[in-house]
Order: C-alpha cells, then sequence, then structure tokens
C-alpha cells in the first residue's frame, strides 16, 4: 500500500472510530486509540525520509481518484510527498502526537473524550490533506476540512454561548480568506488550464503569464493565507479561537491550520518569486501584523490570550520573512515556533488544569513552587520566543531578521521593536504566573496541584526541541553555508536561490542586535514584575486602556461591518420578506377563496350534474371534430 | 324474414340506434331513480349493440368481428347490471330509497 495512503488513512480511522464507537468503548481506550493513529502517520511519515534524503529529485506519489474531466481540466485526489511536505507532514504529526498524549489527561474529566478525539484526529487529517495534496483542488479540501474542524474544536464546550460565537467567528473569519484562495485557483485555471502543481508552477516559473497575472493570483492566494494564519485584518479569530479547550489552542497555533497560510506561499514560491508586487505587499501586512500582535500582548490579562497575540505577532515574522523571499526561514520559524508555541500552550493548559480552570494571572503568581516541571518547562519556552541565545527562537528569528535587514532597513527597525515587545510581554507573563506573591483570592495555593506525567512528558520532549530545534539550521551563521533545512529544501523550488551571504562584521552586528533585544525585554519586564513587584495592570487609562482592549479592532469590525450588515439584513427582512413575500403569500390567497366561492358551484354532489358536464363536454368535443375536421 | 332486414338501409338503424341511445341518455341525465338509471344505462348499450351488429353486416365481414364485440358487450353489461343492482339493493336497505340524488354525501 501505498505509504501516503496509510499515513492518511489513520487519522481518518481514528475519526471513524472514535466518532461513531468511541463513546461506547470502555473509559481510557478512545483517547488512546486517537493517540496512537496520530503517532503511527508519524512513524510511517519517518520512514519516507531516507528515499527522498537519498534522491534529490525523488517525490512519492499516490494518484487516488479522478473525479471528473471537464473540458480536458483533469480534477483528481492526487498527493505527493517531496521535502517540502514531509516536512510538514512530520511537524503535524510528531507535535499532534505530543498534543493527542497530552489531552488524554487533560480532558480526562469530560464525558465527551471520545469526540473529542475524532474531531482531533479529524483536524489531523485534514491538515494532512492541505500539505500532501498535489493540486490545489486537495488544498482547498484541506483547507475547508480545517476551517470545519477548528469550528468544532473552538466550539467544542458549545454550552457557553461565547464559546459557539467565537467558533462561529472563526469560521465566518475564514470564509473570508477563503473565497480569495477559491479566486485565485479560478485564475489558475482560467490561465493555466490545470490545478497540478507539477503543471502551473513550472508554467509560472518558465514565464507564462504576464506580471498583471501573476501579482492577482498570488495576492489573492496571499488573502487566503491572510484568513488560515491570522494576519491583519483577518488576525481576530486567533486570539478568540483560546475558547476551545487548551490542548485545541496548541494544536491550531503550533502544528496545524495556522501553518497553512505559510506553507501555501511556501508551494506558491515559483508564483511569488516573480510577483514582487505582492511580495511588498505581504511584507507590510506581516510587519503590521507582528507589531500589532506583540503591543496587544503587552496587557492582557489571561495566560491564553497573551499566548494567542504572541501567536499573531509570530505568524507576521513568517510572512514577513515570506515577503522579503525567505523562504526556507519562514519555514523554520514555522518549525521552531511549532515546538516553542506547542510547549508554552500545553504548559498554559497545566497551569489551568493546575489553578482549577482559572486563566486570570491576577489570579495567579508564585506557581513556581508547587508546579516546578511546568515552571522549567514554561521557563524554556519563554527563552526560545524570546530569542535567548542558542535555543530554537533565537536562530529562527535572527534569520528573520537578517533577511528583512538586508532587504529593507525600516521594515527592520519595526520588527526589532516587535522582537523586543515579544521578550517583553513573554516575561511578563511569566514572572506574573510563576514568580512573586500568590494573588489567588478565591482559592489557595495549597489546591494548586502539579500535572500528571501524561502532561508532563510532552512539556519535556517540546522543551528538549525548543533547545535543540536551532540545529535544523544551525550553520547558516557559523559555516556560511546553507542551513539543514536551506539545503533539504532546495531541490523543491523552482526560482528561489537562498539568499547572498554577509560580510561576519554585519552579522555579528545583527546577533548584537537580536540579544540586546533579548536582554531588554528581560531587564524590563524583571524590573517592573520581580524588582517593583508590580501586580498586573489594570490598565484602565492611555495607551495602557487601548492596548488592553486591543486596539479597540474587535468593536471597530462590529461598528463598520457587522452592524451595517444586520442593518441591512433587518431592511431586506422589513421589506422583501414582510412586506414583498408575505405580501404575496397573503394575497393569493384571497383570490384563490374568491374564484372558488364561483367554482364550487360546479361540484354539487349530485350525479346528474356530472353526466351532464361529460355528456355536454362530449358534445363539444364531436362539435368541435365536425366544425374543424 | 331475414330479406325484411336487408331492405332496411344502413341509415335506418343509424336513425334507430340514434333514437335509442338518445332516450338511454336522456333517462340517465334526468331520471333520479337508481333501477330507472340501470336500465337506461342497458338501453345505451343495447343501441350500440344494435348498431355494431348492422355496420358488420353492412361491411360485409365475414368473419363478423363487430358482432363479437356484442357479445362482449353483453357479458360486460350483464356484471354490471349485476353489479350495480347489488348496489342499488345495499343502498336501498340503508337509506329506504332508490332515489340517486339522496346519494351526495361525499360532498363537503
Amino acid at each position: 500500500m501505498n505509504p501516503i495512503a496509510l499515513i492518511l488513512l489513520f487519522p481518518l480511522l481514528g475519526f471513524a472510530l472514535n466518532g461513531t464507537i468511541g463513546h461506547k468503548l470502555p473509559k481510557g481506550i478512545a483517547p488512546w486509540i486517537g493517540t496512537l493513529f496520530i503517532f503511527l502517520p508519524f512513524v510511517i511519515t519517518l520512514g519516507q525520509w531516507d528515499i527522498l534524503s537519498n534522491d534529490v529529485e525523488a517525490t512519492i506519489k499516490w494518484d487516488a481518484y479522478t473525479f471528473f474531466n471537464l473540458d480536458g481540466i483533469i480534477f483528481k485526489a492526487a498527493f505527493t510527498l517531496d521535502r517540502l511536505s514531509i516536512w510538514m507532514t512530520l511537524i503535524i504529526t510528531g507535535i499532534g502526537t505530543l498534543i493527542h498524549l497530552y489531552s488524554i489527561s487533560y480532558m480526562d474529566h469530560d464525558p465527551n473524550a471520545a469526540k473529542f478525539f475524532s474531531f482531533l484526529n479529524f483536524f489531523v487529517f485534514n491538515m494532512l490533506l492541505l500539505v500532501l495534496g498535489a493540486n490545489f483542488l486537495m488544498l482547498f479540501f484541506g483547507w475547508e476540512g480545517v476551517g470545519l474542524c477548528s469550528y468544532l474544536l473552538i466550539g467544542f464546550w458549545y454550552q457557553n454561548a461565547s464559546y459557539g460565537k467565537a467558533a462561529r467567528k472563526a469560521f465566518i473569519m475564514n470564509r473570508i480568506g477563503d473565497l480569495g484562495l477559491l479566486l485565485g485557483m479560478f485564475l489558475i485555471i482560467k490561465n493555466y488550464g490545470s490545478l497540478e502543481y507539477s503543471d502551473v508552477l513550472p508554467a509560472i516559473a518558465q514565464g507564462t503569464g504576464g506580471s498583471v497575472l501573476l501579482t492577482s493570483i498570488a495576492i489573492l492566494l496571499f488573502i487566503g493565507a491572510m484568513g488560515k494564519s491570522a494576519q491583519i485584518p483577518l488576525f481576530t479569530w486567533l486570539p478568540d479561537a483560546m475558547a476551545g479547550p487548551t490542548p485545541v489552542s496548541a494544536l491550531i497555533h503550533a502544528a496545524t491550520m495556522v501553518t497553512a497560510g505559510i506553507y501555501l506561499v511556501i508551494r506558491c514560491e515559483a508564483l511569488y518569486a516573480l510577483a514582487p508586487i505582492a511580495n511588498e505587499f505581504i511584507l507590510w501586512i506581516g510587519l503590521a501584523t507582528a507589531l500589532i500582535g506583540a503591543l496587544i500582548g503587552l496587557r492582557q490579562n489571561d495566560i491564553k490570550k497573551v499566548l494567542a497575540y504572541s501567536t499573531v505577532s509570530q505568524l507576521g515574522f513568517m510572512f514577513v520573512a515570506l515577503g522579503v523571499g525567505a523562504y526556507t526561514t519562514a519555514l523554520f520559524h514555522v518549525t521552531t515556533h511549532a515546538f516553542f508555541k506547542a510547549l508554552l500552550f500545553l504548559g498554559a493548559g497545566s497551569v489551568i488544569h493546575g489553578v482549577h480552570d482559572r486563566q486570570d494571572i491576577t489570579q495567579m503568581g508564585g506557581l513556581k513552587k508547587m508546579m516546578p516541571l511546568t515552571y522549567i518547562t514554561f521557563l524554556i519556552g519563554t527563552l526560545a520566543i524570546s530569542g535567548f541565545p542558542l535555543l530554537s527562537g533565537f536562530f529562527s528569528k535572527d534569520e528573520i531578521l537578517a533577511s528583512v535587514f538586508h532587504h529593507n532597513i525600516v521594515a527592520y527597525i519595526v520588527l526589532v521593536i516587535a522582537a523586543l515587545l515579544t521578550a517583553t510581554y513573554m516575561f511578563r507573563l511569566l514572572f506574573l504566573t510563576f514568580h512573586g506573591e500568590f494573588r489567588g483570592t478565591d482559592y489557595a495555593l495549597k489546591d494548586v496541584h502539579e500535572s500528571n506525567w501524561k502532561m508532563t512528558t510532552p512539556l519535556v520532549v517540546l522543551a528538549v526541541l525548543s533547545i535543540l530545534g536551532g540545529v535544523l539550521n544551525l550553520p547558516h551563521y557559523l559555516l556560511h553555508t546553507d542551513g539543514f533545512l536551506a539545503s533539504w529544501l532546495r531541490p523543491t523550488f523552482l526560482i528561489f536561490e537562498n539568499p547572498a551571504h554577509t560580510d561576519i562584521t554585519t552579522e555579528i552586528i545583527l546577533i548584537g542586535v537580536a540579544i540586546s533585544i533579548f536582554l531588554f525585554g528581560f531587564i524590563y519586564s524583571r524590573s517592573r514584575y520581580i524588582t517593583k513587584n508590580m501586580s498586573p495592570e489594570q490598565s484602565t487609562a492611555g495607551i495602557e486602556k487601548v492596548l488592553s482592549n486591543k486596539f479597540y479592532i474587535d468593536e471597530f469590525y462590529q461598528k463598520a461591518i457587522v452592524r451595517p450588515i444586520e442593518f441591512l439584513g433587518d431592511i431586506l427582512f422589513a421589506l422583501v420578506d414582510t412586506l414583498l413575500l408575505y405580501g404575496l403569500t397573503f394575497s393569493v390567497h384571497p383570490i384563490l377563496r374568491f374564484i372558488g366561492r364561483f367554482n364550487r358551484k360546479i361540484q354539487n354532489g349530485n350525479i346528474e350534474y356530472y353526466l351532464l358536464y361529460m355528456v355536454g363536454a362530449i358534445a363539444l368535443l364531436l362539435g368541435l371534430n365536425l366544425l374543424f375536421a | 324474414m331475414l330479406t325484411i332486414f336487408h331492405s332496411l338501409e344502413i341509415s335506418h338503424y343509424i336513425y334507430l340506434s340514434t333514437v335509442l341511445f338518445s332516450i338511454g341518455l336522456f333517462g340517465v341525465l334526468f331520471r333520479r331513480n337508481a333501477i330507472i338509471l340501470l336500465m337506461c344505462i342497458e338501453l345505451m348499450l343495447n343501441a350500440v349493440n344494435l348498431l355494431l351488429a348492422a355496420f358488420t353486416e353492412y361491411m360485409g365481414d365475414v368473419q363478423a368481428n363487430g358482432q363479437m364485440f356484442v357479445f362482449f358487450i353483453m357479458v360486460v353489461a350483464a356484471a354490471e347490471a349485476a353489479v350495480g343492482l347489488a348496489i342499488i339493493v345495499m343502498v336501498y336497505r340503508n337509506t329506504r330509497k332508490t332515489d340517486v340524488s339522496f346519494l351526495d354525501q361525499l360532498k363537503d
């Protein structure tokens, strides 16, 4: 059996099993089925690594099914495992397995655990469909499936009305982006007559299609990526997405879903390399997202919200890298970010679990004594994301900063500020949660407990990965050769060349800037929250109020978009529905009644009359026949 | 005896059967007694029978296909009369009447 088929089969099987008979199985079986069926694809994928690494041209293909052939345009379910998709598959299934393992304990008390795991498996299945697809059609299938699963999982505790709203918000905002993706695909079909990557991308690379066309396609596809990867202006769903159980947040923010947009752009490298205007657009959207996400993260008091805005900000970093054409760097940051963001979210989940489902950091503090393992791993995650030297985030983020530095100095400065804010808000979160005095009022410190091994094992594994993740693309700095990831991905690119290396002085300066960014963030937060022992800000005035209210973006959308649409809906309801449709239906029936008043007399129940009508009709027909014969 | 029939022209048969059919039709339309209705229906059927027999003879059809039909119609008419009379008997038992204008219970 084709390995790709196996990789896709197991999560789907897990979904079907848990979704149908999961709740009837003895307690505790369903979660393990879910976890195992994500782990198996990971092992299978790992088994394919050698095939791809031995031969740079090698890809594993699977033509599963042809849907239909429309005027020579073939729509089929085809899959390919190349160097890019195997990398993504390993992240998805690897991190996915850890998150599943963690969820076993996290969802222990939930009566719907089987349903939860079936959704998780389906989520991973759709994400695999997305990255393994050999054409835009399969990408779109996975794209929509991921959107559906995020809706199901964010609204998993749908009894809470606001969680249901968050789920709908995520779905609708994603739909807006999907429209862009769909339009981009239409343009591709119209101009290239195919949806297969292997047809479209080489054609683009060989110069088919004018720059206007390429730019339009690139921007339309990027609008799709904006929705899925939470870029301005479609990012507000992601912070709300933490309404779901914490492992879902980890899955959405780290392994699946938000990386889809990055994957799409890297996959369409040939297209983006030839559309400089689109690149510039991506760069500035990414920059704005990175900065605004980081600013908002500075004054959030919900442990998961801080992390959510941090994801928004980090995704901005990745798009900045894509915008300057540093595709391997973006994927490198996707990878390291998957490690440390999964770690941070799972750590946050452990904290939330430990303090009995509370998320407000104003009610925390001093937890490090009670939850030592969670503290240490969370600390590592914080160090990694803030860019502590030699940890994974340091390398990936500095690669982004370096490539932006060579591209545009203004963008570089903005990005440095965003990185600085990242370190600041992350240490603020760490200090307020784990250090200082315990501030909880409605529960006692002694009730706080460390989580069990099923929750801490993934934390430890992810912490190790967060420390060592940098080696994946290391030599770029030290040896002035391509990093491992860069050379690994090179064969999959059609146009892209790894950027030229700069002289050693510039690099040392850049590294110096990066380290001082980290130090500044650390020292600033330390002085505020440890030395001065400040409690979390209530943020009632000035810029702080604006930040804690997330720049009022949600309110703005509510007023500028949702309200007018609702208003339009009200008008249409009053005019079209009430007046026109109701008016029509209610005016039809008196007319019929009126006609019926006369017609009814014909059918009076006397058989003689009926016979008379019959004879009369026959006579009429005969008469007509005689007349016209 | 047969010569009498042969001396009649086809138009005479047509006139006779038209008259018979019309009597039957008007009886069906304007009488209310169920038994008379049945009789009138028989009259109409027999008018048709007469016409069939006459035309068979007129066309010189040696296989007498038309006259075969007459027998079919007579059989069906007999069956119909039996069923019809049975219905009338049942109606009479329930209503003590054989007046069909009374049978308008299905309306409304």
